[in-house]
């Protein structure tokens, strides 16, 4: 098995998941007596691009051109599908982003590959590559076995681990691209960046705040609790549909999947569209005036209380705690 | 200006999923279907776009019987045309977005819509496979789009973000939630898609790539604890994010 990892990278810097993919095509690679090589698209990144060695890949393609600076799905489809053909993968790993998420589609059709996307776990059965994916926003999990020659799977990202950075530098090799204006049909032109918002789905620590608040002006206190914590601030179905909050704040199955190692629910009643969003949360502390309120079923810890109460007295202790230590 | 838009038709995100008895699906009974949250973003998206340029709204829908009551629902909301392609086969995305694209082709229209991912499967994959199996420019996960003179700009969400995107039309767009307000049909739509057609055709048939052996739950999450009640528990609270969880 020979496996073509996508690693993203933005601003010349590589996301996480950019190792975790790497990580895990190792991983596998090793399990199959396979080989692996990564690929890194942009317009400036030779000079980043051999730390992805140190998660376990000793080759680097890396495909520049000033006008990758943005991503553009048909331009970079065809340079990830070109060269996992140029180095025969029978495998295309890369990241469940944003950016993954778009890219993948595009390539299997180009690959005639099967695709899997959002994969939570892989397996090699036999000869049967079989992968786990989250359907229904996480109320169910199926396993799927992959039935083609070449197939194609985005990795949910925080799921896999990206091991610890060891090993060596990579050596990197630039591949030839002959890119028309046709491939550029459609390309991003410009980033907005959120003003210094962290964004749920890449927060390790999320404070979600709930109807339960009674209005918008309330979630000053979520927010101050979410800046002690260095978390982001989520937001239910209610929440944001009432205008109170904006969508990508949104938890649930209408809004993010978030699985960070802490979620506090402020006033959140747990509908199960929520429930299904984040019930992967490795810690969940639920705060809620309802002792029967369906949110305390996923509660690693609970408080049965006024938010009003309970979240200023938490902001206080915990940054009397980190305060201290 | 011809305009398509791709539905489904899924379980309500109100539903509780169990397994069904084949271990590979899930449990229909007492299941409430309706048109995926974010196709109706699509709809709604095209119905503007055709309120503003002018045209034809096309919508398709790839299944059984049952889902009529989504093609209809979006008749009712104002879509021209339904299609249905009537297919009972177990599908992976590829073999989906196959049959769309034929679909389409005999179409051809300006823009087609689709919504950023179906809530059943999740796999938010469908809409971009049919623009690369049609050589189609695309944008996906769109909050904002403007058309004018053959061209399409639009803002796609991203992690802490949006990118501003832009392409020529013909060209595929995905729909995310925050892209307009869906309306709802009108007694006079409700009346009006009565007598609208629901054209049938066959669904084009490949083989699927992919193969869904088994489907579980996740794992239960251990009961957890009532640390408290008010603020008084929350000293013990920090003390056990600190010390047992030492997430804080």
């Amino acid at each position: 098995m020979k496996i073509l990892i996508f690693a993203e990278q933005r601003d010349n810097k590589f996301k996480k998941p950019a190792f975790e993919a790497v990580r895990t095509a190792r991983t596998l690679a090793g399990e199959a007596g396979g080989e692996v090589v990564a690929l890194v698209v942009g317009s400036n990144v030779q000079s980043v691009a051999p730390a992805l060695g140190r998660y376990g890949t000793q080759k680097v393609l890396v495909a520049e051109d000033p006008r990758l600076t943005f991503y553009s799905p048909t331009a970079y489809a065809k340079i990830v599908a070109e060269a996992a053909k140029s180095q025969k993968a029978t495998l295309v790993v890369i990241p469940a982003t944003a950016m993954g998420k778009d890219l993948a589609p595009r390539v299997a059709v180009k690959l005639d590959a099967g695709l899997a996307v959002d994969c939570t776990a892989i397996r090699i059965e036999g000869n049967a590559l079989i992968a786990t994916r989250p359907v229904y926003a996480g109320k169910a999990l199926i396993d799927v076995k992959m039935n083609s020659q070449v197939n194609v799977l985005t990795l949910r990202p925080n799921v896999f681990s990206s091991g610890t950075s060891d090993g060596t530098a990579a050596l990197t090799e630039k591949i030839p691209l002959a890119l028309g204006d046709q491939d550029f049909a459609s390309r991003v032109s410009e980033i907005k960046q959120s003003s210094g918002r962290l964004d749920i789905a890449e927060a390790d620590i999320i404070v979600t705040g709930g109807r339960g608040l009674k209005g918008p002006e309330n979630f000053a206190m979520i927010e101050q609790l979410a800046e002690v914590l260095g978390g982001a601030v989520g937001a239910s179905r209610a929440v944001v549909d009432a205008g109170w909050r904006p969508h990508d704040e949104q938890v649930g199955q209408t809004g993010k999947t978030v699985s960070p190692s802490l979620y506090l629910a402020v006033a959140v009643s747990g509908a199960i569209q929520h429930l299904a969003g984040m019930s992967s949360s490795k810690y969940i502390v639920a705060i809620n005036k309802d002792k029967d309120a369906p949110i305390f079923q996923v509660a690693t810890y609970g408080i049965v209380g006024d938010a009003f109460e309970v979240v200023p007295a938490l902001t206080a202790e915990i940054k009397n705690l980190l305060g201290s230590s | 200006m011809k305009l398509a838009v791709c539905i489904n038709h899924v379980p309500d995100t109100a539903t509780r999923v169990n397994v069904g008895p084949d271990g590979k699906t899930i449990d229909k009974t007492g299941v409430t279907y309706v048109i995926s949250p974010y196709d109706e973003f699509a709809i709604e998206e095209c119905l503007r776009l055709k309120e503003k340029h002018g045209g034809e709204v096309t919508v398709i829908s790839l299944g059984t019987d049952a889902h009529r009551e989504s093609l209809r629902k979006a008749l009712a909301m104002g879509v021209d045309k339904a299609v249905l392609l009537k297919d009972d086969s177990v599908r992976d995305s590829f073999a989906i977005a196959h049959a769309l694209a034929d679909c389409l082709k005999g179409l051809s229209p300006d823009v087609v819509f689709f919504g950023k991912q179906s809530v059943d499967y999740d796999d938010s994959a469908v809409g971009l496979m049919v623009a690369e199996m049609l050589g189609l420019p695309s944008i996906s996960v769109v909050v904002k789009l403007e058309i004018a003179e053959g061209k399409a700009r639009a803002e796609r969400e991203i992690e802490g973000g949006c990118e501003i995107a832009e392409t020529k039309l013909p060209a595929v767009f995905t729909a995310q939630k925050g892209l307009n307000e869906p309306r709802y049909p009108s007694l006079k739509g409700i009346m009006a898609a009565k007598s609208k057609p629901i054209e049938e055709r066959p669904a084009s048939v490949v083989q699927a790539k992919v193969e869904t052996v088994a489907m579980r739950k996740p794992p239960a999450k251990p009961a957890g604890k009532i640390v408290g009640t008010d603020a008084s528990a929350v000293p013990e609270l920090v003390r056990l994010l600190h010390e047992e969880a030492k997430v804080v």
